[in-house]
Protein backbone atom coordinates (compact mmCIF):
# COMPACT_ATOMS: atom_id res chain seq x y z
CA UNK A 1 0.00 0.00 0.00
CA UNK A 2 1.30 3.38 -1.04
CA UNK A 3 1.71 6.35 1.30
CA UNK A 4 -0.96 8.33 -0.54
CA UNK A 5 -3.36 5.41 -0.40
CA UNK A 6 -2.67 5.05 3.31
CA UNK A 7 -3.49 8.74 3.85
CA UNK A 8 -6.72 8.41 1.90
CA UNK A 9 -7.57 5.26 3.88
CA UNK A 10 -7.16 7.16 7.16
CA UNK A 11 -9.35 9.96 5.78
CA UNK A 12 -12.00 7.44 4.73
CA UNK A 13 -11.92 5.68 8.10
CA UNK A 14 -12.38 8.93 10.02
CA UNK A 15 -15.21 9.97 7.69
CA UNK A 16 -16.78 6.54 8.19
CA UNK A 17 -16.82 6.98 11.97
CA UNK A 18 -18.35 10.44 11.55
CA UNK A 19 -21.05 9.12 9.23
CA UNK A 20 -21.84 6.33 11.70
CA UNK A 21 -22.33 8.94 14.44
CA UNK A 22 -24.64 10.91 12.15
CA UNK A 23 -26.61 7.70 11.57
CA UNK A 24 -27.12 7.27 15.29
CA UNK A 25 -27.78 10.90 16.21
CA UNK A 26 -29.91 12.07 13.27
CA UNK A 27 -33.41 13.34 14.03
CA UNK A 28 -35.01 12.41 10.73
CA UNK A 29 -35.01 8.93 9.18
CA UNK A 30 -33.99 10.18 5.73
CA UNK A 31 -30.77 11.70 7.06
CA UNK A 32 -29.96 8.54 8.99
CA UNK A 33 -30.47 6.37 5.90
CA UNK A 34 -28.29 8.62 3.78
CA UNK A 35 -25.53 8.48 6.39
CA UNK A 36 -25.84 4.69 6.51
CA UNK A 37 -25.39 4.59 2.74
CA UNK A 38 -22.34 6.79 3.17
CA UNK A 39 -20.84 4.38 5.73
CA UNK A 40 -21.33 1.56 3.25
CA UNK A 41 -19.70 3.59 0.46
CA UNK A 42 -16.60 4.36 2.50
CA UNK A 43 -16.39 0.74 3.67
CA UNK A 44 -16.48 -0.40 0.07
CA UNK A 45 -13.62 1.91 -0.96
CA UNK A 46 -11.64 0.75 2.09
CA UNK A 47 -12.16 -2.90 1.11
CA UNK A 48 -10.86 -2.02 -2.33
CA UNK A 49 -7.78 -0.34 -0.90
CA UNK A 50 -7.08 -3.49 1.11
CA UNK A 51 -6.92 -5.42 -2.18
CA UNK A 52 -10.28 -7.19 -1.99
CA UNK A 53 -12.14 -6.14 -5.14
CA UNK A 54 -14.81 -8.86 -4.93
CA UNK A 55 -15.83 -7.90 -1.40
CA UNK A 56 -15.82 -4.25 -2.45
CA UNK A 57 -18.07 -5.01 -5.40
CA UNK A 58 -20.57 -6.88 -3.23
CA UNK A 59 -20.58 -4.10 -0.67
CA UNK A 60 -21.10 -1.49 -3.40
CA UNK A 61 -23.98 -3.35 -5.00
CA UNK A 62 -25.81 -4.51 -1.90
CA UNK A 63 -24.85 -2.06 0.82
CA UNK A 64 -24.60 1.22 -0.96
CA UNK A 65 -26.97 0.77 -3.87
CA UNK A 66 -29.70 -1.68 -3.05
CA UNK A 67 -30.12 -1.02 0.67
CA UNK A 68 -30.52 2.74 0.22
CA UNK A 69 -33.00 2.18 -2.59
CA UNK A 70 -34.95 -0.36 -0.55
CA UNK A 71 -35.07 1.81 2.57
CA UNK A 72 -36.42 4.81 0.72
CA UNK A 73 -38.87 2.74 -1.32
CA UNK A 74 -40.33 1.19 1.84
CA UNK A 75 -40.39 4.53 3.66
CA UNK A 76 -42.31 6.10 0.78
CA UNK A 77 -44.79 3.20 0.83
CA UNK A 78 -45.33 3.50 4.56
CA UNK A 79 -45.90 7.24 4.46
CA UNK A 80 -48.21 6.89 1.46
CA UNK A 81 -50.32 4.23 3.17
CA UNK A 82 -50.77 6.20 6.35
CA UNK A 83 -51.88 9.55 4.93
CA UNK B 1 6.21 8.70 -27.68
CA UNK B 2 5.29 6.77 -24.54
CA UNK B 3 6.75 9.47 -22.32
CA UNK B 4 4.70 12.20 -23.98
CA UNK B 5 1.54 10.12 -23.63
CA UNK B 6 2.33 9.53 -19.96
CA UNK B 7 2.81 13.24 -19.38
CA UNK B 8 -0.49 14.05 -21.12
CA UNK B 9 -2.23 11.41 -19.00
CA UNK B 10 -0.79 12.79 -15.76
CA UNK B 11 -1.79 16.35 -16.64
CA UNK B 12 -5.31 15.17 -17.52
CA UNK B 13 -5.50 13.42 -14.14
CA UNK B 14 -4.46 16.56 -12.27
CA UNK B 15 -6.88 18.77 -14.23
CA UNK B 16 -9.76 16.35 -13.61
CA UNK B 17 -9.00 16.32 -9.89
CA UNK B 18 -8.90 20.14 -9.94
CA UNK B 19 -12.39 20.19 -11.46
CA UNK B 20 -13.52 17.93 -8.61
CA UNK B 21 -11.97 20.41 -6.17
CA UNK B 22 -13.85 23.29 -7.79
CA UNK B 23 -17.04 21.25 -7.54
CA UNK B 24 -16.50 20.70 -3.83
CA UNK B 25 -15.74 24.39 -3.37
CA UNK B 26 -18.93 25.36 -5.18
CA UNK B 27 -20.86 22.85 -3.11
CA UNK B 28 -19.71 24.58 0.06
CA UNK B 29 -19.85 28.19 -1.09
CA UNK B 30 -23.06 28.41 -3.15
CA UNK B 31 -26.02 30.02 -1.40
CA UNK B 32 -28.87 27.94 -2.73
CA UNK B 33 -29.74 24.32 -3.39
CA UNK B 34 -30.20 24.82 -7.13
CA UNK B 35 -26.78 26.43 -7.43
CA UNK B 36 -25.35 23.61 -5.36
CA UNK B 37 -26.88 20.97 -7.63
CA UNK B 38 -25.49 22.78 -10.66
CA UNK B 39 -22.00 23.10 -9.18
CA UNK B 40 -22.03 19.53 -7.95
CA UNK B 41 -23.30 17.84 -11.09
CA UNK B 42 -21.51 19.65 -13.90
CA UNK B 43 -18.03 19.89 -12.44
CA UNK B 44 -17.95 16.34 -11.14
CA UNK B 45 -19.10 14.97 -14.50
CA UNK B 46 -16.35 16.81 -16.38
CA UNK B 47 -13.75 16.08 -13.71
CA UNK B 48 -14.43 12.37 -13.68
CA UNK B 49 -14.43 12.20 -17.48
CA UNK B 50 -11.04 13.95 -17.57
CA UNK B 51 -9.71 11.57 -14.93
CA UNK B 52 -10.91 8.57 -16.94
CA UNK B 53 -9.27 10.00 -20.07
CA UNK B 54 -6.01 10.44 -18.17
CA UNK B 55 -6.15 6.86 -16.91
CA UNK B 56 -6.79 5.69 -20.47
CA UNK B 57 -3.68 7.58 -21.59
CA UNK B 58 -1.58 6.02 -18.83
CA UNK B 59 -2.86 2.46 -19.33
CA UNK B 60 -4.20 2.08 -22.88
CA UNK B 61 -5.15 -1.57 -22.28
CA UNK B 62 -7.97 -0.51 -19.93
CA UNK B 63 -9.56 1.72 -22.54
CA UNK B 64 -12.77 -0.24 -23.05
CA UNK B 65 -13.67 -0.44 -19.36
CA UNK B 66 -12.88 3.23 -18.82
CA UNK B 67 -15.00 4.16 -21.83
CA UNK B 68 -17.88 2.10 -20.41
CA UNK B 69 -17.61 3.87 -17.04
CA UNK B 70 -17.61 7.22 -18.84
CA UNK B 71 -20.69 6.33 -20.87
CA UNK B 72 -22.56 5.27 -17.72
CA UNK B 73 -21.56 8.50 -15.99
CA UNK B 74 -22.76 10.59 -18.92
CA UNK B 75 -26.09 8.78 -18.84
CA UNK B 76 -26.73 8.74 -15.10
CA UNK B 77 -25.22 11.91 -13.62
CA UNK B 78 -27.35 14.56 -15.41
CA UNK B 79 -30.48 12.48 -14.86
CA UNK B 80 -29.93 12.36 -11.10
CA UNK B 81 -29.21 16.11 -11.03
CA UNK B 82 -32.40 16.84 -12.95
CA UNK B 83 -34.51 14.62 -10.69
CA UNK B 84 -33.04 16.30 -7.62
CA UNK B 85 -33.71 19.80 -8.97
CA UNK B 86 -37.26 18.80 -9.88
CA UNK B 87 -37.87 17.47 -6.37
CA UNK B 88 -36.44 20.64 -4.82
CA UNK B 89 -38.63 22.85 -7.00
CA UNK B 90 -41.72 20.78 -6.28
CA UNK B 91 -41.13 21.00 -2.56
CA UNK B 92 -40.93 24.78 -2.85
CA UNK B 93 -37.42 25.03 -1.46
CA UNK B 94 -36.22 28.49 -0.48
CA UNK B 95 -34.50 30.22 -3.40
CA UNK B 96 -31.76 32.78 -2.96
CA UNK B 97 -32.95 36.42 -3.21
CA UNK B 98 -30.67 36.89 -6.23
CA UNK B 99 -32.98 34.72 -8.34
CA UNK B 100 -34.37 36.83 -11.16
CA UNK B 101 -36.56 34.47 -13.18
CA UNK B 102 -38.25 31.12 -12.63
CA UNK B 103 -39.63 29.80 -15.90
CA UNK B 104 -40.79 26.49 -14.43
CA UNK B 105 -43.05 28.20 -11.90
CA UNK B 106 -44.45 30.43 -14.66
CA UNK B 107 -45.23 27.41 -16.83
CA UNK B 108 -46.88 25.56 -13.94
CA UNK B 109 -48.91 28.67 -13.14
CA UNK B 110 -50.14 28.92 -16.71
CA UNK B 111 -51.24 25.32 -16.84
CA UNK B 112 -53.19 25.13 -13.62
CA UNK C 1 7.31 12.07 -12.86
CA UNK C 2 3.98 10.43 -13.57
CA UNK C 3 3.87 9.10 -10.01
CA UNK C 4 4.16 12.66 -8.71
CA UNK C 5 1.24 13.76 -10.88
CA UNK C 6 -0.90 10.82 -9.76
CA UNK C 7 -0.07 11.64 -6.13
CA UNK C 8 -0.99 15.29 -6.69
CA UNK C 9 -4.31 14.27 -8.27
CA UNK C 10 -5.06 12.01 -5.28
CA UNK C 11 -4.34 14.85 -2.83
CA UNK C 12 -6.57 17.29 -4.74
CA UNK C 13 -9.37 14.71 -4.88
CA UNK C 14 -8.95 14.20 -1.12
CA UNK C 15 -9.47 17.92 -0.51
CA UNK C 16 -12.58 17.86 -2.71
CA UNK C 17 -13.80 14.86 -0.68
CA UNK C 18 -13.37 16.88 2.53
CA UNK C 19 -15.32 19.82 1.11
CA UNK C 20 -18.24 17.61 0.03
CA UNK C 21 -18.17 16.00 3.49
CA UNK C 22 -18.49 19.46 5.07
CA UNK C 23 -21.59 20.07 2.98
CA UNK C 24 -23.00 16.72 4.11
CA UNK C 25 -22.35 17.62 7.75
CA UNK C 26 -23.97 21.06 7.77
CA UNK C 27 -26.47 20.82 4.93
CA UNK C 28 -29.57 22.66 6.10
CA UNK C 29 -32.11 20.56 4.22
CA UNK C 30 -32.14 16.89 3.34
CA UNK C 31 -31.79 17.60 -0.37
CA UNK C 32 -28.44 19.28 0.30
CA UNK C 33 -27.32 16.05 1.90
CA UNK C 34 -28.50 14.09 -1.12
CA UNK C 35 -26.46 16.35 -3.41
CA UNK C 36 -23.41 15.86 -1.20
CA UNK C 37 -24.00 12.08 -1.30
CA UNK C 38 -24.04 12.15 -5.09
CA UNK C 39 -20.81 14.16 -5.27
CA UNK C 40 -19.16 11.86 -2.71
CA UNK C 41 -20.05 8.84 -4.84
CA UNK C 42 -18.48 10.40 -7.92
CA UNK C 43 -15.33 11.31 -5.94
CA UNK C 44 -15.21 7.70 -4.73
CA UNK C 45 -15.18 6.60 -8.40
CA UNK C 46 -12.17 8.87 -8.93
CA UNK C 47 -10.47 7.34 -5.88
CA UNK C 48 -11.04 3.86 -7.28
CA UNK C 49 -9.56 4.79 -10.67
CA UNK C 50 -6.52 6.36 -8.97
CA UNK C 51 -6.07 3.26 -6.80
CA UNK C 52 -6.22 1.08 -9.91
CA UNK C 53 -3.53 3.26 -11.48
CA UNK C 54 -1.29 3.15 -8.41
CA UNK C 55 -1.59 -0.59 -7.88
CA UNK C 56 -1.63 -1.38 -11.58
CA UNK C 57 -4.54 -3.81 -11.34
CA UNK C 58 -7.30 -3.45 -13.90
CA UNK C 59 -9.77 -5.58 -11.95
CA UNK C 60 -10.38 -2.62 -9.62
CA UNK C 61 -12.24 -0.82 -12.38
CA UNK C 62 -15.15 -3.26 -12.13
CA UNK C 63 -16.04 -1.75 -8.76
CA UNK C 64 -16.09 1.72 -10.34
CA UNK C 65 -18.41 0.32 -13.02
CA UNK C 66 -20.80 -0.97 -10.36
CA UNK C 67 -20.75 2.44 -8.66
CA UNK C 68 -21.44 4.31 -11.90
CA UNK C 69 -24.48 2.07 -12.42
CA UNK C 70 -25.89 1.92 -8.91
CA UNK C 71 -25.31 5.32 -7.29
CA UNK C 72 -27.95 6.66 -9.62
CA UNK C 73 -30.60 4.27 -8.27
CA UNK C 74 -30.23 5.45 -4.70
CA UNK C 75 -30.40 9.13 -5.64
CA UNK C 76 -33.52 8.54 -7.75
CA UNK C 77 -35.22 6.73 -4.86
CA UNK C 78 -34.37 9.51 -2.41
CA UNK C 79 -35.62 12.19 -4.78
CA UNK C 80 -38.87 10.32 -5.40
CA UNK C 81 -39.39 9.98 -1.66
CA UNK C 82 -38.70 13.64 -0.90
CA UNK C 83 -40.81 14.79 -3.84
CA UNK C 84 -43.92 12.84 -2.93
CA UNK C 85 -44.14 14.21 0.57
CA UNK C 86 -45.16 17.86 0.77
Amino acid sequence: MNTVMFAISVLLAVAMIGAAFITILAKRPATAMLAAGLVSLFASVLFLFMAAPDVAMTEAAIGSGLTTFLFFFVLGRVRGGRS
Amino acid sequence: MGLILDMIGGLLLVSGASFLLFGGLGLVRMPDIFNRIQAGAKTTTLGTLLTLAGAACLQPAWGLKLLLIGVFLIFTNPVSAQVLANAAHRRGTQKTPLTKVDHLAEDRGDKS
Amino acid sequence: MVDVLVTLAAIIAGVAFLLALVRFLLGPTRLDRVVAFDVLTVIAITFIVLAALIEGRGIYLDVALVYALLSFLGVIAVARYLEGRD
